[in-house]
């Protein structure tokens, strides 16, 4: 009877460790992926990146060229995108998280809102093609702005309706006490004590939309010359980098791989500074 | 006096601040509404977008393999295909992967190592798609084809019923490879929200389980899991809707081949792919059509997965909110 119970006992601890020691592989699993990504990047991105990189065009293969047109590119998108999008975002925000307690339309915004967070940005190219580039005749930098910001918005419109949640009833009840009409209530006590956390969401936006090359594709194209014209075909890191590794060059591929690294040193700062702006006023 | 001064200004301060209330009011809901309005916007468009080649096609468009452009016959098959194999592929690997490490976050990490392995995955998460594509394309694809397709093809290959999937040169590139990509990409996702969901479990009902001298692994596939199976399955959702609809990391690796192949180390095509290979370049009506009913599908498909995905991640927020 005892040699029995004993028997189980083991199978169950066998079974036990068994398990547990696939739980720890699996988190070595993806330990090693993210670790050999991030070194493949280095390794091949910094042997790349030099002065010329930031100060001369794309150029045609055989020739030294750099990658100045496609940075300027993507920062006046990201930087359009993201005056667009956070407004809008920050306004939609406001009315679920302060106004939206009773009727459908929260619920349903709030359901969609989390819904268009995952959707596939290619399709937002789509649609940005439907709507504009069709329409214009052209391909243009504002159509690619208008896809950064339309992906950017989902971003904006979640971070601002938590962090407004996060804010104590009890600061709004106070303001109104003192007869602070509910327009002030909201722009200078809930804004104000949620600034931090606001700001966390609009930078993650920028971060989410720094590396999207989808849905510049069929709206802002791309462009080998130097073009500050939003009106004109306009030339973006993410669908260079694409075009360039995706051809037989090998000069192209190692300005590829620098702008790779460019790319995600960027996208995983930007990521850092929102979380540690986060921890230090909310976390805490 | 002045006392009667201030009690004339009073009203009229009252009425416009009322008004930039209701104003104020009003715009949010506007703009809140502009979410809504951008939803129906994307369907609407790409419904229009579609008719032309559902006019040509029909319902067959869906079930043909066909893709020539120069005869302009266009079918949605091999497209569909790829989206669900590669995404398939990339479900049997993450959805374990990710498990194995909520669960070692959750109940087996020391608290000093819970911090950096919350940022790990983070990291993960936040490399963008076109980097994972460009990995895949130098660095993954070659290292596979030489190390380990040799392999499957001759072990697996082999195989009774399974082994059609596994037969075919060794090329690197093609729908496993891209579904082993998509596997890591979707990792951080489903793990971040497992992990999430396995903490909303009541530390007493874990305790319990331990009293009566249960393993680790018993209180977590006996206890945590089924109190959390309604979190799981939307996290794995939201992992599954990801993948359908990823594009860059596919587009490099996948091979952009229109042939139906039933080996998966053959080259394929995915929804995403096709569009980022072909759209700009679609010449005449029915050919740009025939993508945007692709993506019209896409969309539909991933819209009714993401949708499940939430309605489970609120039902299992209600019922933590009932009970705490």
């Amino acid at each position: 009877m005892i040699g029995l119970d004993k028997k189980r006992y083991f199978r169950r601890r066998a079974i036990n460790a068994f398990n547990l020691t696939i739980s720890m592989m699996a988190v070595v699993f993806a330990l090693f992926f993210l670790t050999w990504i991030l070194w493949t990047l280095v390794s091949n991105g910094l042997s790349h990146l030099g002065t010329s990189t930031f100060t001369q065009m794309t150029a045609p293969p055989g020739s030294q060229g750099g990658l100045l047109n496609a940075i300027a590119g993507s920062l006046l998108m990201v930087f359009m995108a993201t005056i667009i999008g956070t407004p809008v975002g920050v306004l939609a925000g406001t009315y679920l998280a302060e106004f939206g307690r009773t009727g459908w339309l929260a619920p349903t915004t709030r359901f969609i809102n989390d819904i268009l967070l995952s959707a596939p940005s290619i399709v937002i190219g789509l649609f940005v093609y439907e709507l504009i580039v069709r329409r214009m005749g052209h391909f243009s930098g504002w159509a690619g702005a208008l896809a950064l910001a339309l992906i950017a918005l989902p971003v904006v419109v979640r971070t601002t309706e938590n962090m407004l949640q996060l804010v104590p009833n009890s600061l709004r009840e106070a303001a109104a006490a003192l007869g602070a009409p509910q327009w002030k209530v909201v722009v200078m006590v809930s804004y104000r004590a949620a600034r931090a956390g606001m700001l966390t969401g609009m930078l993650l936006a920028v971060a989410r939309i720094s590396g999207e090359t989808a849905p510049l594709l069929f709206t802002a194209l791309n462009n080998q010359f130097w073009s500050s014209d939003l009106n004109s075909p306009m030339s973006s890191l993410a669908v260079i980098i694409f075009q360039f590794a995706m051809s037989p060059y090998e000069d192209w591929h190692y300005l590829a791989w620098g702008g790779a690294l460019l790319i995600t040193l960027f996208v995983l700062g930007l990521n850092v500074l929102a979380r540690s702006i986060f921890r230090k006023n909310i976390g805490s | 006096m002045i006392l009667p001064s201030t009690n004339m200004s009073e009203p009229t301060l009252r009425n416009t601040n009322a008004i930039l209330d209701t104003l104020f009011q009003n715009t949010t809901r506007l703009f809140a509404f502009l979410v809504l309005a951008l939803l129906l916007g994307i369907v609407g468009t790409l419904i229009v977008g579609s008719l032309p080649a559902l006019k040509a096609f029909g319902f067959h468009f869906f079930v043909t393999d066909a893709w020539n452009p120069v005869t302009i016959e266009f079918g949605a098959l091999v497209p569909i295909f790829g989206t669900i194999a590669t995404s398939v592929i990339a479900m049997l690997i993450g959805i374990p992967v990710s498990f194995g490490i909520a669960l070692f976050i959750t109940e087996l990490s020391p608290a000093w190592l819970k911090r950096p392995l919350g940022i790990a995955i983070e990291l993960l998460a936040g490399i963008p798609s076109i980097i994972y594509g460009m990995w895949g394309l130098f660095i993954f694809a070659p290292w596979f084809a030489d190390h380990w397709e040799p392999w499957i093809n001759e072990h697996m290959g082999a195989l009774p019923i399974v082994g059609q999937f596994f037969q075919g040169p060794p090329m690197g590139i093609g729908m496993l490879t891209a579904g082993l990509i998509l596997a890591i990409m979707v990792i951080p996702f489903i793990a971040s929200v497992m992990r999430d969901v396995f903490e909303v479990v009541p530390p007493m009902l874990k305790e319990s389980a331990y009293g009566l001298g249960s393993t680790t692994w018993e209180v977590v596939w006996n206890v945590v899991l089924p109190y959390t199976k309604v979190g799981v399955v939307g996290g794995i959702m939201l992992g599954l809707g990801r993948a359908l609809g990823e594009t860059m990391a596919v587009t490099f690796v996948i091979g952009n081949a229109h042939d139906l192949s039933m080996s998966l180390l053959m080259p394929g095509n995915t929804i995403s792919s096709a569009l980022a290979n072909e759209f700009t370049e679609a010449v005449g009506d029915v050919y740009s059509s025939s993508l945007i009913t692709l993506g019209m599908l896409l969309f539909v498909i991933t819209f009714i997965v993401l949708a499940l995905a939430k309605l489970l991640l609120i039902q299992l927020a209600t019922k933590e909110g009932k009970q705490s």
